[in-house]
């Protein structure tokens, strides 16, 4: 058979813009790798950051913005479509400052969001402030900005409703297929897999780290590079902190996450413990009551980065309905690639908010 | 703190001990890390306490005061001993990143021995989390470290030559009401009796005369022994009260106050897999094991693994696979010349290979039942995190693959225990839910900390290894 | 359901508290070998279902001994030498930050 839609990577990006697809009436193959694969979408750290993003970058920013508020929608219909809970908390975010400069910094980044013609609500809070939300903040915070259009989420569980919501509409996942090679044909594609070819009428790329090697087959251009981010996780403990954070947040289960860093280490995806030890260190600023709490793990994942760090969403010229989508923002851009790229690849287009992220403009630096 | 040393030991049982004392004994620097207090690893727990009380020898056997020998050779050697010392990460090179009482240590060697032994095989059945279920190598500790035997009714279930072992040392004891559940399957005999000529060789006859003794000997004690064992359920409210199971077809149910639980041991497989080193899958023992050479070097430079956490051996095999591992070290650090390691090395393998001649035998009698890794629908797979069979089979058949996708969806494995006792289980269950093998399934990434460290000691290691 | 082999002095021995109960040990008494010994049988409640857990492996491997030692949460007793005057609680569910 062929498929209205073939999406290749089975993370988050690929997961949604698959049951986006299928959920208006494509036929769609979800194609994953095996268990042991570099996987971004395990390592990001669940937030869905507003405050700030893409300042500077007004494409960027209006798209991020737009994704959060989407995010309600995004997972109510998951969990009425698959009865799973993707832990989604919009508690509101907390960005912390050490420094008054620090939260001047702040300031100005509203400044900036509202002079690209974003809008998003932002408060600043000093100690006391803080202290209210926070009874246990540490002495060494100074204050912090605070955003209510902040959420975090599980990825992990974000990734298996979206796979499972594919699923149940019909869709078709196939793990353990790793693509070595894609061939456009009359009438789309053929997929090369190990269990014989998967034909689709439209393709996407968005095979995190792995789209470098198979883009130039259909034409695209995905120079993405591995950036490694090292997350640490501690033992349960009771709810006490339900913010997201730009340094730490607290789970559903009540793991506190650590993060993130970065690092260039290539295609090293294990863990430096000074690294660890840093985030560690910036997390008893934060919260000192943490100091007696157990870590059961600290891990490094690959981000996968464009040049500008911006998204590639893309159709090959070559090869018409094939498309690329690449980002670093899995988790926040989640909503509107299934509300809104999904549906517009398995049609053969792309929406016109997304035309600036093309891989032409990393071309023109090029004199 | 960071130190350097010629050569780390990590583990503090037969094989680290050997190894410890044979490296500081040819002039090697050299440390060696236990997280318990007292030197003898499992087998030999609380040998250096224990060996003045005669009773408790006596019940324990002599098997278990060899052990003095090796703790009096360790202390007599020179090397370093730091116990009640937790590793929590190691890196190639190697560095070995510990704490001791709350403060966190940076240790570097030339070389390094892994020699953590070996852990109990994870039994999951029904009602196996009830305070009251234990490891019959739990109820041993109890007895070697604190002189506690089981009193009331105790039910152990399982097979193998630590479970008649146990059971004749609760008769010595003097335990009153004890029930013996064998689960060896007797479709095992005659692939277990193409071994058994070998294993009369070497040292084997030993073993198996210690065997038919003790099987002997609980046939004529205070014990019922019910063979063909199969379908065990343990009930309770709040601990186990009631053991159900069957002699095949038939139905019993037998109340109980405490059950110890045993299907063999299996390597430690924590600090191998967290450095990266290639594990295969030993058929024969049903289990991980790290991939080495004949002298224990792993597949990275200046890495060793010796005894169980290589293999399971036993603890004779397991010393002097120590003393050999440490010669091919001392080789290594030029302290002896090849040729000497090769000589001294001609004898101790000798001794060692002596040892594992009735293996064969022993692993095929008591090979697990395939029970052990299929346990029905509703039976906990993952204590911490409280997930059951049921739940993988549904990831499985969604499309969880392998143990990573699995911890992913399901939090197996992302508790406190860092999926000690779920691993072998989540292994096995997959690779029997899509047909193929535990090798093909692999096992789950082991991450840093090897042991849970506090966020605040974590914070306090800073870029040379010293506290902040 | 354990008792010891040797006849002890229970007028000398030391003792740890647990649960606001004094429990004699013995000197080289892990805390969860000091505790099973006294008859205690839940050690912890499971975080994740309140399920009641005890001691299971004796070696630091199954992480079931969790106990709060002296204000310090999550201690596993099968690790810990019992020491004269602890003061010892059940682990009630997930730590809590002070």
């Amino acid at each position: 058979m062929t498929y209205d839609l073939v999406v290749v990577g089975g993370g988050l990006i690929g997961a949604a813009i698959a049951w986006g697809a299928s959920r208006t009436g494509a036929s769609v193959a979800l194609l994953d790798e095996g268990d042991v694969a570099y996987r971004a979408s395990r390592g990001n750290f669940g937030l869905i950051w507003l405050q700030g993003k893409g300042v500077g970058k007004p494409a960027y920013m209006h798209w991020s913005l737009r994704a959060g508020r989407l995010w309600k929608d995004l997972t109510e219909e998951l969990h009425a479509a698959t009865g799973l809970d993707t832990g989604w908390r919009q508690t509101g975010g907390l960005h912390f400052c050490f420094s008054e400069a620090e939260l001047d910094k702040r300031r100005d980044v509203l400044a900036r969001t509202r002079a690209d013609g974003g809008e998003i609500t932002m408060k600043f809070l000093d100690r006391a402030g803080l202290r209210d939300l926070v009874p246990g903040i540490g002495p060494q915070v100074v204050g912090a900005s605070f955003s209510p259009e902040d959420s975090h989420v599980s990825p992990l569980y974000l990734l298996r409703a979206l796979q499972q919501a594919l699923q149940d509409g019909g869709g078709s996942y196939q793990p353990g297929t790793t693509v070595a090679e894609i061939r456009p044909e009359a009438g789309g594609f053929a997929v090369a897999t190990p269990s014989g070819p998967v034909h689709g009428r439209r393709i996407v790329l968005a095979a995190g780290l792995g789209s470098a090697r198979l883009a130039p087959q259909l034409g695209l251009s995905m120079p993405v590079e591995p950036e490694r981010g090292q997350i640490v996780v501690t033992e349960r403990v009771r709810p006490c902190f339900p913010y997201a954070a730009n340094c730490l947040r607290q789970t559903a289960e009540g793991s506190f996450l650590f993060g993130s860093s970065h690092e260039e280490v290539g295609f090293d995806d294990g863990t430096q413990v000074t690294t660890a030890a840093d985030l560690c260190a910036t997390a008893l600023r934060v919260l000192p009551g943490l100091e007696a709490v157990g870590v059961v793990r600290f891990w490094g994942s690959l981000r996968v980065m464009t040049p500008d760090g911006l998204p590639i969403y893309e159709e090959s010229s070559r090869y018409p309905g094939a498309f690329a989508a690449t980002c670093h923002s899995g988790v926040t851009l989640a909503s509107v690639h299934a509300f809104d790229i999904g549906p517009a690849v398995a049609a053969g287009i792309l929406p016109a908010a997304v035309a600036s992220f093309g891989s032409g403009r990393f071309d023109v630096q090029a004199h | 703190m960071s130190r350097d040393w010629d050569a780390i030991v990590i583990g503090a049982g037969p094989a680290g001990m050997a190894a410890a004392a044979t490296l500081a004994e040819g002039g090697a620097r050299t440390l060696l890390l236990d997280e318990q207090a007292e030197p003898g690893g499992q087998i030999y727990r609380a040998i250096e306490r224990n060996r003045g009380n005669a009773r408790l020898s006596g019940i324990l056997g002599p098997d278990y005061l060899y052990g003095t020998t090796l703790t009096e050779r360790l202390r007599a050697s020179g090397a370093h001993l730091r116990f009640s010392s937790t590793v929590w990460r190691v890196e190639p090179g190697a560095a070995v990143w510990s704490r001791t009482n709350g403060t966190v240590a940076l240790d570097r060697a030339k070389a390094l021995v892994i020699a953590t032994g070996a852990m109990e095989r994870p039994v999951p059945l029904a009602g196996w989390t009830l305070p009251g279920v234990m490891t019959v190598g739990a109820l041993q500790v109890l007895l070697k470290t604190g002189g506690l035997v089981p009193s009331g009714k105790l039910v152990l279930a399982g097979t193998g030559p630590l479970f008649y072992l146990f059971a004749r040392q609760c008769l010595d004891a003097g335990v009153e009401h004890l029930t013996l559940l064998d689960t060896a399957r007797s479709g095992n005999i005659p692939a277990a009796l193409l071994h058994l000529p070998r294993a009369f060789t070497g040292q084997g006859w030993r073993y198996l005369a210690k065997g038919a003794g003790l099987l002997a000997s609980l046939r004529v004690g205070r014990v019922k022994l019910l063979r063909g064992v199969s379908g065990i359920t343990i009930e309770g409210e709040d601990r186990a009260t009631a053991i159900r199971f069957r002699v095949g077809k038939t139905p019993h149910r037998l109340t109980c106050d405490l059950v110890g639980l045993h299907e063999g041991v299996i390597p430690q497989q924590q600090i191998p897999r967290s450095l990266g080193c290639p594990f295969d899958w030993n058929d024969a023992q049903s289990c991980f094991q790290p991939r080495r050479d004949a002298w224990g070097a792993s597949t990275l430079p200046g890495i060793f693994i010796a005894g169980d956490a290589g293999g399971i051996i036993g603890a004779q095999a397991s010393r002097h696979e120590g003393d050999a591992t440490a010669l091919a070290v001392l080789a290594e650090l030029g302290r002896i010349t090849p040729t000497e390691r090769d000589a001294r090395l001609r004898s101790v393998r000798h001794a060692r290979d002596a040892h594992l001649s009735a293996r064969p035998f022993l692993d095929r009698l008591y090979r697990p039942g395939p029970d052990l890794v299929t346990p029905p629908d509703p039976v906990t797979i993952c204590r911490c995190e409280a997930v059951c069979a049921g739940s993988l089979r549904q990831a499985v058949e969604r499309g969880a693959l392998g143990p990573s996708q699995a911890k992913v969806f399901l939090r197996v494995g992302m508790g406190p225990c860092q999926g000690r006792l779920c691993g072998p289980s989540v292994t096995g269950l997959i690779a029997r839910e899509t047909g193929r093998s535990e090798a093909e399934i692999g096992y789950y990434r082991i991450r840093d900390p090897i042991k849970p460290v506090t966020v605040g000691e974590l914070a306090s290691a800073s870029r040379r290894g010293a506290p902040r | 359901m354990f008792r010891r082999i040797e006849p002890g002095t229970p007028e000398q021995s030391p003792t740890v508290s647990f649960e606001g109960r004094q429990i004699a040990f013995r000197p080289g008494d892990s805390l969860a070998a000091a505790l099973l010994a006294a008859g205690i049988s839940a050690l912890r409640q499971s975080p994740v279902d309140a399920s009641p857990r005890a001691p299971y492996c004796m070696m630091g491997v199954c992480f079931e001994c969790l106990v709060e030692i002296d204000g310090r949460q999550n201690q596993q007793a099968c690790l810990t030498p019992a020491q004269d005057g602890m003061v010892v609680h059940r682990q009630t569910g997930a730590r809590q930050l002070p």
